[in-house]
């Protein structure tokens, strides 16, 4: 059983750490996802290998004839990373054993966005948890398909516009709720769960050590702001990514082998969540919600919130 | 409601010409460069009464697609390369249970995630043969914004009236490219729907064909029971391992396009009539093909064009029969080549050239110019 704030490493060990990613990459102004990819990198602990899904984040730091990872990194379809990090991770301890491979131990990440997740990977990534692969996957999830232009995904909120759920006069943008993603994760009785947010750097690096220190299959759920989909400050992606964690929209947990839940130190530490009003009016995506006739479903969507609150503290022993 | 103008993009004008068509139900997933098409649709089907609900994949669109087809409602998806190859299963079952849909494809750069955002010619072999098994297709390759609209009209006729899926094959220049759109008043349109059954429900044989070797389709709910599945069957709809059975029915799904190629083949062509050579493009080559066929004209060189409108089935007795007429034919194709092949088998033993540029910039009028110079100084 992994302890909470124990991490292998002290952090300030883990902050030497060679970035991962370089600077020079093409993600856009304000883009949290390299910021989390930075904050992942800095929790490694020896040789690994990334698998990426197609996404903004795989398009972006990749652009030819560069690539801004450090490390070994491999692109692949949109709905296939978890499968492909099983092979990655077979293939090395086979080749290990036959004296054809250098390292005894190599860790294998996967990473998608929330379309490539919570959608069309999402049958993959059960695969990869049912046999039980040592591998983390890490969602970065910036709530939309952002990378071809802004569509909504299962990791959309309600009450958010995209170009395929558009509000008006008789749509408030996504009417329908976030996939329970994390929930449905930790279903699986995987080891090591957490949710995680790049404006808590350090529970961040912290959490991803010990995905990467379990056996078996460990899931990051990272929070990811996106000033191009969002309508935000390129300034503020930080200041939101705490903001979310605040509002309770992504609140700070761990779930060991699917039972045991843990409320992490941020949101543990919230006398009461931060009205979504506040996190609503930082972002062009929710402006509508302020209208008069979205008013009840404004509402409706704080019930839910604080519903979920509720549950997750019942859940944690809190 | 009556004629409209529009200063729009080949995908919105694909999108146009769907809801035109009555369709009314549009399974979605992004993906460059087809997504505009989604969008469009999330955005126009609640204006019509029509159901625009995007999947978490596109095996779970296009199967969305089957299922709404047959409760009677004309459906389609859009998408590009690689997620037509993850509906190429489902292709085969709408080919299988003979379901009236369309696909559209925007051609980006491939394999694989290739070049989202440039266009290419390279899934014209996948169009015809990415599901398993012995099938015939009917694929569109429009030219323009125009013809985005009108030929995804033309695209619901044909699945509607064979009861077949449908392809779009557009290129992504195609898609993307912005051009005036007449959008006709809508009782100017055509349209056709599926023949339903109408004799006794007792009686009825979902997979009794009439003369055109097409069922009359009963729709879900209807007074008409019936049983569709993908499995080999006969034609009461019943699954059979019996050898006779599967040579008759893959014989009858395949006989229903060729037999009818005639109806369904659309050809333009183009300065013809004298020309030593021809040349055969389809999609955006075709634009370029056209200007350098007037220029090469200019300078007394007598050559035409074979615009293909229709890909699949493929028009193999008129290049054959072209092919008596002129000395040289050039294909002038978005990939590796790819029609050519097809071109060659049926033009054989005239000579055929292959001009290609599997880019995303098209061959350039004066590129194909410069290879009819060529052809022509042989």
């Amino acid at each position: 059983m992994v302890e909470y704030d124990k991490p292998a490493v002290a952090i300030k060990e883990m902050l030497k750490r060679d970035q991962v990613l370089s600077a020079g990459h093409r993600m856009c102004a304000g883009c949290a996802a390299p910021t989390v990819v930075k904050l992942m990198g800095m929790a490694l602990r020896g040789p690994t290998i990334v698998c990426e899904a197609t996404g903004c984040l795989e398009v972006a730091t990749t652009i030819y004839p560069y690539t801004a990872w450090e490390i070994p990194w491999i692109h692949v379809a949109f709905e296939n990373a978890s499968a492909v990090a099983s092979g990655v991770i077979e293939a090395t301890k086979a080749m290990y054993a036959k004296g054809n491979y250098a390292h005894e131990h190599v860790d294998v990440i996967a990473i998608g966005g929330d379309g490539g997740t919570f959608d069309i990977g999402f049958g993959s990534l059960s695969g990869m948890l049912e046999r039980g692969h040592d591998i983390v996957y890490m969602v970065y999830d910036n709530g939309a398909y952002q990378n071809t232009g802004i569509q909504r995904s299962g990791g959309t909120l309600p009450g958010q516009e995209t170009t395929t759920s558009w509000a008006g006069k008789v749509e408030p943008g996504k009417r329908q709720k976030k996939k329970p993603l994390t929930e449905i994760v930790a279903a699986h009785k995987i080891p090591y769960v957490a949710t995680v947010s790049p404006g808590y750097q350090r529970d961040f690096i912290t959490k991803f050590r010990k995905a990467l220190e379990v056996e078996g299959p460990a899931f990051i759920h990272a929070y990811s702001p996106c000033p191009r989909g969002w309508r935000s400050e390129t300034g503020r992606s930080i200041e939101l990514s705490r903001l979310a964690v605040q509002t309770g929209i992504h609140p700070l947990y761990e779930v060991i082998d699917g039972e045991k839940y843990i409320m992490s130190g941020p949101s543990k530490r919230l006398k009461e969540l931060t009205p979504m009003e506040e996190y609503w009016k930082t972002q062009g995506q929710f402006k509508h919600l302020f209208k008069p006739e979205w008013e009840e479903f404004r509402k409706q969507i704080q019930v839910d919130i604080n519903h979920e609150w509720e549950l997750l503290k019942k859940k944690c022993g809190i | 409601m009556p004629e409209r103008i529009m200063f729009t993009m080949g995908d919105i004008a694909c999108a146009e010409g769907a809801l035109s068509a009555g369709c009314r139900y549009f399974g979605g997933y992004p993906i460059t460069p087809a997504t505009e098409i989604a969008e469009w649709m999330s955005l126009r089907m609640p204006e019509v009464g029509g159901a625009y609900v995007q999947y978490e994949d596109e095996i779970a669109s296009i199967t969305s697609v089957i299922g709404a087809s047959w409760t009677g409602t004309k459906a389609m998806t859009a998408t590009s390369g690689p997620g037509v190859s993850l509906m190429l299963e489902a292709i085969g079952l709408a080919v299988m249970t003979e379901t009236p849909l369309v696909l559209v494809n925007i051609m980006r750069g491939g394999p694989s995630t290739g070049q989202p955002t440039k266009g290419q010619q390279g899934d014209i072999m996948q169009a015809k043969w990415g599901s398993h098994g012995d099938y015939q297709i009917i694929a569109l390759t429009p030219a323009s914004v125009q013809e985005m609209f009108d030929q995804t009209v033309q695209a619901f006729n044909l699945a509607e009236k064979y009861r077949t899926p449908v392809f779009v094959l557009a290129d992504e220049t195609v898609g993307h490219m912005r051009e005036r759109l007449v959008i006709p008043d809508e009782k100017d349109l055509e349209l056709t729907y599926r023949k339903l059954p109408s004799g006794p429900p007792e009686e009825y044989l979902p997979f009794k064909p009439d003369d055109d070797l097409v069922p009359p389709m009963a729709l879900l709910g209807s007074e008409y029971q019936f049983y569709a599945t993908g499995l080999t069957h006969d034609e009461r709809g019943y699954p059979s391992d019996k050898e006779h059975v599967q040579i008759e029915l893959i014989t009858r799904l395949n006989d229903k396009i060729l037999k009818n190629a005639d109806d369904i083949i659309d050809l333009e062509r183009f300065m013809l009539d004298d020309a030593d050579i021809a040349v055969i493009a389809y999609g955006t080559p075709s634009r370029s093909a056209r200007r350098a066929i007037k220029d090469a004209r200019a300078e007394g060189i007598k050559v035409g064009m074979l615009r293909l409108k229709t890909i699949w089935p493929f028009p193999d007795d008129t290049i054959a029969s072209l092919a008596t007429e002129v000395k040289h034919l050039i294909v002038a194709e978005q990939n590796l080549g790819q029609a050519y092949y097809m071109v060659k088998a049926s033009a054989a033993p005239t000579p055929v050239h292959l001009m290609t540029k599997p880019a995303g910039m098209p061959q350039l009028p004066h590129e194909i110019l410069d290879k009819i110079r060529k052809v022509d100084s042989i």
